[in-house]
């Protein structure tokens, strides 16, 4: 599997121990009051397959010939990887061949989703980190300034190293208690898409803070940041705490904590997890929330598990624990969002469960999510995913997505139907 | 900067997906996005995208950060798009690769002329005309120069 040795981040990042002031997260690490516009230097920055290749044609048509040596750059292969046809094999040639021989970090077919790799132990907090795909903002889960743009922004950043923000206003989402019953961080995150609306946080970064976060785990942080860009966010940030710390050892950094401090939050929303019941997005809006308990019966075409949102280890493994020594209902098709955690689920007997109770296993990347290969849905086809985007025709046309989480696909692949996980 | 088209309006929360279906991402002929652009929502609606100006309901250009939607918009003759809000990858996607975006909710009928002057800070539809809040100075740069590329190239 790929590490990256090369890149030595900087030893103290501004979020970690910069001035404590009425500022948010985001106004520390981008050194700037919301609303002013900054040119920074990125930390890092990375692109896949799709945005790679657009990005690389805008760098060559600026004049790009070489890039420098301060930023980390990452190219990670995910999207429609290994290559579907012969175009997109060629075209990703050429990008391949374009991060072998400049200073970028590639990661090829099967090492996993960009965002799932840069959170394996490279993203630290404090970090200026940006992301040719919308769900860069995962890896704000580790007290990053974390966010997407598209290929041309990309392309400058290469050139120059920087780029401008606008720094935005934040929206406190302050968690309390801790989850009961079958509910998990997938609900919560579909809980507060549904409170905020899909553009309820445009132009804003959601900060997750209170007593609630100290009881979620790095795979938890990671799925509620994950969604932000669903509410429109530009950003979904965590303070690093002692459990990030730990995470972080874990992948050989030594980090601190970052310090709260009290500031003012545009719009603050409250939310007790033990009051999150299990829900599913309905089509096509991911603000479009149902308990699981009204939806149960609806018959499906296919369970998809995976991708950016929930295809981590600990997802595949409460996934085995709920379908160990039963059979799936419906065809049901399993992506580990990288290489490693396909890895440790073989070692540890957890993909032995999930291939004998008669799910099927994708290559480590984004699988059917963005409806190219892997598990596209046909006309009038129902799909459970835990993705986290269930737009008109994403996942094939005329399919139909419902977003849920790693529980509910379990229960809904067990009965061939969407299905309560706390029914059973 | 000064434009102008014939308006053609879209609902509220119109993502990238629709905009440009997956299914078209991998390509490098830029002429398939302009064919399929939109094509989901109404198979019809390319043919009339020559120089239209879109006048959308709020948060036009959620989701996936693909640059092949404004691309595609861009590529099918659109002059601009108005609307009340944008998603943010989208919007400096646009004003990137030199496809001139307005944030305001004025209302206009389907197929009115629409006229707007950027650095005057106006729109004019069916003779009624409305204040919009200018672009950042970079974006108005970026804008003028035609795209970040070609705002790059003259910078270096």
């Amino acid at each position: 599997m790929q590490h990256y040795p090369r890149y030595t981040p900087k030893t103290d990042p501004a979020g970690a121990t910069g001035e404590l002031g009425m500022s948010t997260l985001s106004e520390r690490i981008l050194g700037a009051t919301a609303g002013e516009y900054v040119d920074r230097k990125v930390d890092r920055a990375y692109a896949h397959d799709g945005t790679g290749v657009l990005a690389l044609e805008a760098w060559k048509e600026m004049g790009g010939d070489r890039l420098g040596e301060e930023t980390g750059y990452y190219i990670q292969f995910d999207h429609i990887a290994p290559a579907n046809n012969g175009t997109t094999a060629t075209l990703q040639h050429e990008l391949r061949d374009f991060a072998r021989s400049s200073f970028m970090q590639f990661s090829d077919v099967g090492c996993g989703i960009c965002h799932q790799l840069m959170g394996e132990g490279v993203v630290l907090p404090g970090e200026i980190v940006v992301g040719a795909d919308s769900h860069s903002v995962t890896l704000g889960a580790f007290g990053a300034f974390a966010t997407g743009v598209g290929a041309t922004d990309m392309a400058a950043i290469w050139l120059t190293g920087e780029t401008w923000f606008r720094v935005p206003e934040s929206v406190g989402i302050h968690l309390a208690g801790r989850f009961t019953g079958a509910a998990e961080a997938k609900d919560l995150a579909l809980a507060y898409v549904a409170k905020l609306g899909m553009d309820g946080a445009t132009y804003q970064a959601l900060e997750f803070v209170g007593e609630g976060v100290r009881h979620l785990s790095m795979d938890e942080r990671l799925v509620l940041s994950n969604l932000s860009v669903e509410a429109g966010a530009k950003a979904g940030l965590f303070y690093a705490d002692d459990v990030t710390v730990r995470y972080l050892k874990e992948h050989g950094h030594e980090v601190s904590c970052q310090q709260a401090s009290p500031c003012s939050y545009r719009q603050e929303l409250d939310l007790d997890l033990a009051d999150i019941v299990p829900l599913v997005a309905i089509p096509h809006r991911v603000d479009t929330v149902r308990p699981v308990d009204i939806l149960a019966g609806l018959p499906l075409d296919q369970v998809f598990v995976g991708t950016c949102t929930n295809g981590r280890y600990s997802d595949l493994a409460r996934f085995a624990r709920m379908v160990r020594g039963r059979k799936v209902a419906v065809r049901t098709i399993v992506v580990p969002a990288s290489g490693l955690v396909l890895e440790k689920a073989i070692r540890t007997g957890v993909l032995a469960d999930i291939v004998g109770a008669g799910c099927t296993i994708g290559t480590p990347g984004c699988g059917p999510c963005l409806g190219y290969h892997m598990g596209v849905l046909g006309e009038g086809e129902v799909c459970l995913s835990t993705a986290n985007r269930n737009f008109r025709n994403r996942m094939g046309v005329g399919g139909e997505i419902y977003l849920g989480s790693v529980a509910t696909a379990a229960a809904s692949a067990l009965q061939g139907e969407i299905a309560s996980p706390e029914a059973g | 900067m000064q434009g102008r088209g014939t308006a053609v309006r879209l609902p509220a929360d119109i993502d990238t997906d629709l905009i440009i279906a997956g299914r078209y991402l991998r390509t490098k002929d830029r002429s398939i996005w302009a064919t399929h652009v939109l094509e989901d929502l109404d198979p019809a609606l390319a043919p009339r995208l020559k120089g239209a100006v879109i006048v959308a309901g709020k948060n036009f250009g959620c989701g996936s950060s693909r640059e092949q939607a404004a691309l595609a918009l861009r590529e099918a003759g659109v002059v601009a798009v108005i609307a009340p809000s944008f998603a943010r990858i989208f919007f400096r996607n646009a004003i990137n690769i030199g496809l001139p975006l307005i944030e305001s909710d004025l209302a206009c009928e389907e197929g009115s002329p629409v006229i707007f002057d950027l650095s005057g800070g106006w729109v004019d539809t069916g003779g009624e005309r409305h204040t919009i809040r200018p672009l950042s100075p970079r974006m108005q740069e970026i804008l003028r120069a035609g795209g970040l590329v070609e705002y790059w190239r003259a910078q270096r």
